[in-house]
């Protein structure tokens, strides 16, 4: 950080108190920094990305208040006193949730840019509708952006997260048919 | 967890931030430069092309790029000068700060002005390539043929759009040179364009990959300016620097896919047999020669499609215009090539009155035949069984039929689409002989078996494949190997993380590896014939204790019988193809003009499938980009200008427009690939835009032969072509 602009501007503004992942911070930061540069250059949280800065594509989703919210779009002053669930909080203990587990086992992230945002909107459609059909999966999942997966395989791993029986039947995909060409011999001239 | 590491999570210490003046014209020389006074420029590290110690060139394939415009811009957003500071937020201002004086030069930007050559831009005659691919006598088939179908078909630029923005972090010392770690997909690209910039020898440039937010081949050419550039910086400076851009700017001023025009003519005999094609294709290159040269031969090799022809000419050429230089993106110019052939099939089927299903049917490549460059096929060619599968998953007949009686009364009209495409696995001819990939695997002192390559992971499983292969091949777990650090420093040139090659050609390299390492272990090891994991490691400890590192590297081998001419263009284009027939099912609404893929299905042949989930996921995600291509992605362009250059207007597949995409894999394996795979990657690019665009003909009656295809477009014609029905 360089002495000029930060050091002035926090000794002018009061400092935000904030719960992020069940934890108090406090943050000396101007009023009208971004969450997202907050989250990620002063806590040292750097699970939540960038990908657009203007609130089209979600990869910097989090949870505030119980609602999803992008973080490049909320200054800082907003989130005073206000409880912040990064992607940092999803996992117990070292434990994954359950949608982490899934995104791993059902090809839900190739790159994984995307992915802590996805994950954080996928867990704020499981706690509002616990069990969400492809509808609603598609719906919830619509402010992120993925551009490698062509979604499919995410949409698999959210119904994979609440019933891992149902994966496929929810998403109305198939997952990849194998087949050895053999088999049914070549027409092959 | 959000652990994973991109490059912008990483920080070093005292680090600083880069930012980059562009230019603010399309071609011009660059008369002066100025800096405003109201910023305090002794805080920042300033680097123009005079503070370049080496040559001022990025290397690829033609040394014809700046590493940063000296006195003169080629193209709007090109590099000019760069900007250090501690504090990454004042950089933004000082950027607007430096003012840049221009005389303007007449700038070109269409294919067709290139093609004029009124105004030349660059070499001699704007030519970037050409090339000509001729088999049989097309001159003399036109007499003979009971029809001639002409027809000229047109691609959009396409942004990678990669949730990542590419970024790098340099630094520099006397002592060890230059290092860089950044979002990249080939290693070895960036080592082999930051030695001359900096004029140092090998063992004083070190490269790193991050872990990269896709790629697409976005990250295959432009890293090298950005490391270049962030490494001039660090040396300026005195301090790592970071070079992160933001959307707007990677948007602006990083490479996209080659717009193309492909016009075909083709001779068809009385039964719909193809007796001669004549094809001109030409794609718009940019600025700068970059890697045209050979996304137009995949093009060129890409564009008579799976079919038997006995009289072909394709004369492809490549100009050079005024926008940023076009680069690699997954499929390579075949998407382009693809979409003309595919497309130009349903109105040469429109024209005979046959089925389009029956006239590709009539026309596929089998076993033995030879295709357009005479390369023989001896693999098996199963394109009639992956086009029963297609028709059968679909129910494609009795859909059609279906959507036939009901369209007349909806205004939402239906329709199903096919494609039949291969692509080439690998480099194209002798592509892979020139690359001599060397890869291997090392058993480490404390146990740990490494898969040495320098092929990345950024998000297509690389990593997954590649040690999935070595610990199969070696017979112990899986999760007993792992990947070295894709460093330059640790792991040998394998080659660049592009066209499909990986599993099947990095693949096979680390079989043989894995192999040797076996062979070498029994010789000089005692390693049994049977052995456990246990056994394998304390085996490698034998072999160290007495024989030094235990190591086991193979260069690449050609598969016997491959000759490629690269004057004639003829012989083993590749080594292998992949194989598919892809269906689409198109829903038009006529009063909104919207058209809604509604259902896809995708057969494919791509020899074994080694990670059938991973597979499916390399499937899905290149159809919904290649859904984008088709009727989402537009690049606008202004005068010489990405003006949409925002996720807000140029607008990509979200989860609401993806439709449900059923993914079907027949196995043959390939005997000279990575246990049996062949490349995967960019073959789901190049299907869904013919099957599409021919999908909203079956449904409307209307040919568009152009992408993107947007509802203005849409209506445009339909619209019109209601008119003319009422009156």
């Amino acid at each position: 950080m360089s002495k000029g602009e930060d050091a002035t501007s926090s000794e002018r503004s009061p400092a935000i108190t904030f719960n992020v992942n069940g934890e108090v911070r406090i943050a000396n930061v101007p009023p009208m920094k971004r969450l997202l540069d907050v989250l990620r250059e002063d806590l040292h949280l750097t699970g939540t990305k960038e990908g657009c800065g203007e609130g089209e594509c979600g990869s910097c989703s989090v949870r505030m208040n119980g609602e999803l919210v992008n973080s490049c779009l909320i200054p800082v002053l907003q989130a005073e006193g206000a409880d912040i669930q990064t992607v940092e909080g999803l996992a117990l203990d070292g434990e994954l949730h359950p949608l982490q587990r899934a995104f791993l086992e059902h090809g839900g992230a190739q790159c994984g840019i995307c992915t802590p945002g996805m994950l954080m909107a996928a867990a704020q459609l499981l706690e509002q509708d616990p069990h969400p059909g492809i509808v609603q999966i598609r719906e919830a999942l619509a402010g992120n952006l993925c551009r490698c997966t062509g979604f499919i395989r995410i949409f698999e791993s959210v119904a994979a997260a609440v019933n891992p029986e149902n994966a496929h039947l929810a998403t109305e995909s198939t997952s990849g048919h194998l087949r050895d060409a053999r088999e049914e011999g070549p027409h092959a001239r | 967890m959000g652990r994973a590491c991109y490059v912008d999570d990483i920080e070093r210490e005292g680090m600083w931030h880069g930012a980059t003046v562009r230019s603010g014209i399309p071609r011009g020389l660059i008369r002066s430069i100025t800096f405003d006074r109201r910023i305090d420029w002794s805080e920042f590290a300033i680097v123009t092309a005079a503070d370049i110690p080496g040559e001022n060139c990025i290397q690829l394939i033609v040394a014809d790029q700046p590493c940063l415009a000296d006195d003169k811009v080629n193209h709007c957003e090109e590099a000019i000068m760069l900007l250090a500071h501690p504090d990454k937020h004042k950089l933004r201002e000082a950027v607007g700060a430096v003012r840049v004086e221009y005389e303007p030069l007449p700038a070109v930007f269409t294919i067709e002005e290139s093609e004029r050559q009124d105004v030349i831009v660059w070499g001699a005659d704007n030519l970037l390539k050409t090339f000509l691919l001729e088999k049989g006598d097309v001159d003399s088939a036109w007499a003979r043929a009971s029809h001639i179908v002409e027809g000229e078909y047109r691609t959009g630029a396409q942004e990678h759009l990669y949730i990542e923005n590419q970024g790098m972090i340099a630094e520099y010392s006397a002592t060890s040179g230059v290092t860089v770690w950044g979002s990249l997909q080939c290693p070895y690209y960036v080592f082999k364009a930051l030695r001359p910039v900096f004029d140092l020898p090998e063992d004083k440039i070190r490269v790193i990959q991050t872990e990269t937010g896709g790629a697409f081949g976005g990250k295959e050419d432009y890293p090298s300016i950005i490391a270049c550039h962030a490494a001039l910086l660090a040396m300026k400076s005195g301090h790592p620097v970071k070079m992160v851009y933001d959307r707007m700017e990677d948007l602006a001023a990083t490479t996209k896919r080659h717009p193309s025009r492909v016009r075909h003519r083709t001779a068809l005999d009385r039964d719909g047999k193809l007796l001669a094609m004549e094809i001109d294709l030409a794609t718009d290159g940019g600025a700068y020669a970059t890697l045209s040269s050979t996304v137009l031969s995949r093009a060129t090799l890409h564009s008579t499609g799976p079919y038997l022809c006995p009289n072909i000419r394709v004369r492809a050429t490549s100009w050079a215009t005024n926008y940023i230089p076009y680069g690699a993106f997954r499929g390579f110019g075949a998407p382009q090539a693809i979409f003309a052939m595919e497309r130009h099939m349903d109105e040469i089927a429109a024209a005979l009155a046959i089925d389009p299903v029956e006239l590709r049917r009539r026309n596929f490549l089998h076993v033995g035949d030879n295709n357009a460059t005479e390369q023989q096929m001896r693999e098996p060619v199963i394109l009639d069984q992956l086009l029963d599968r297609a028709l059968k998953e679909s129910d494609y007949h009795a859909k059609r039929a279906q959507f036939a009686r009901d369209n007349p009364a909806s205004t939402v009209k239906r329709g199903l689409g096919i494609a039949a495409f291969y692509h080439g696995s690998g480099f194209t001819g002798s592509g892979e002989v020139y690359l001599n990939s060397l890869a291997g695997i090392d058993v480490t002192p404390d146990g740990k078996v490494r898969v040495l390559a320098s092929n990345t992971e950024f998000g297509q499983g690389t990593n997954t494949v590649l040690t999935q292969v070595a610990a199969e091949a070696l017979g112990i777990d899986y999760a007993a190997v792992s990947m070295a650090s894709p460093d330059t420093g640790i792991v040998p040139n394998s080659g660049p993380t592009v066209a499909s090659r990986t599993s099947m050609v990095v693949g096979r390299i680390i079989e043989r590896a894995a192999s040797q390492l076996l062979a070498l272990l029994r010789e000089h090891a005692g390693l049994d014939a049977t052995y456990t994991q246990k056994e394998f490691l304390a085996a490698c400890e034998r072999y160290r204790a007495t024989h030094g590192e235990v190591v086991s590297l193979c260069r690449y081998e050609a598969p016997p019988g491959i000759v490629w001419d690269d004057q004639k263009y003829h012989g083993e284009a590749y080594g292998a193809y992949a194989w598919a027939v892809y269906v689409a099912q198109v829903a038009v609404d006529t009063v909104t003009y919207s058209a809604e893929v509604e259902d896809f299905w995708a057969v494919q042949e791509v020899g074994r499938v080694i990670h059938p989930v991973m597979a499916a996921g390399q499937v899905e995600g290149g159809i919904a980009q290649g859904i984008g291509y088709a009727l989402y992605e537009k690049v606008v362009w202004q005068d010489g200008r990405m003006a949409n250059n925002q996720m807000t207007n140029y607008i990509i597949p979200t989860a609401q427009d993806v439709p449900p995409i059923q993914v079907y894999f027949e196995q043959i394996p390939f005997r000279y690939g990575g246990f049996g795979a062949k490349g995967i990657g960019e073959l789901p690019h190049d299907g869904p835009p013919p099957a599409i665009l021919n999908a909203i003909h079956d449904a409307t009656g209307v040919a568009f032969n152009a992408i993107p295809l947007l509802p203005e477009d849409l209506y445009a014609r339909l619209a019109a072509t209601e008119k003319m029905a009422a009156q």
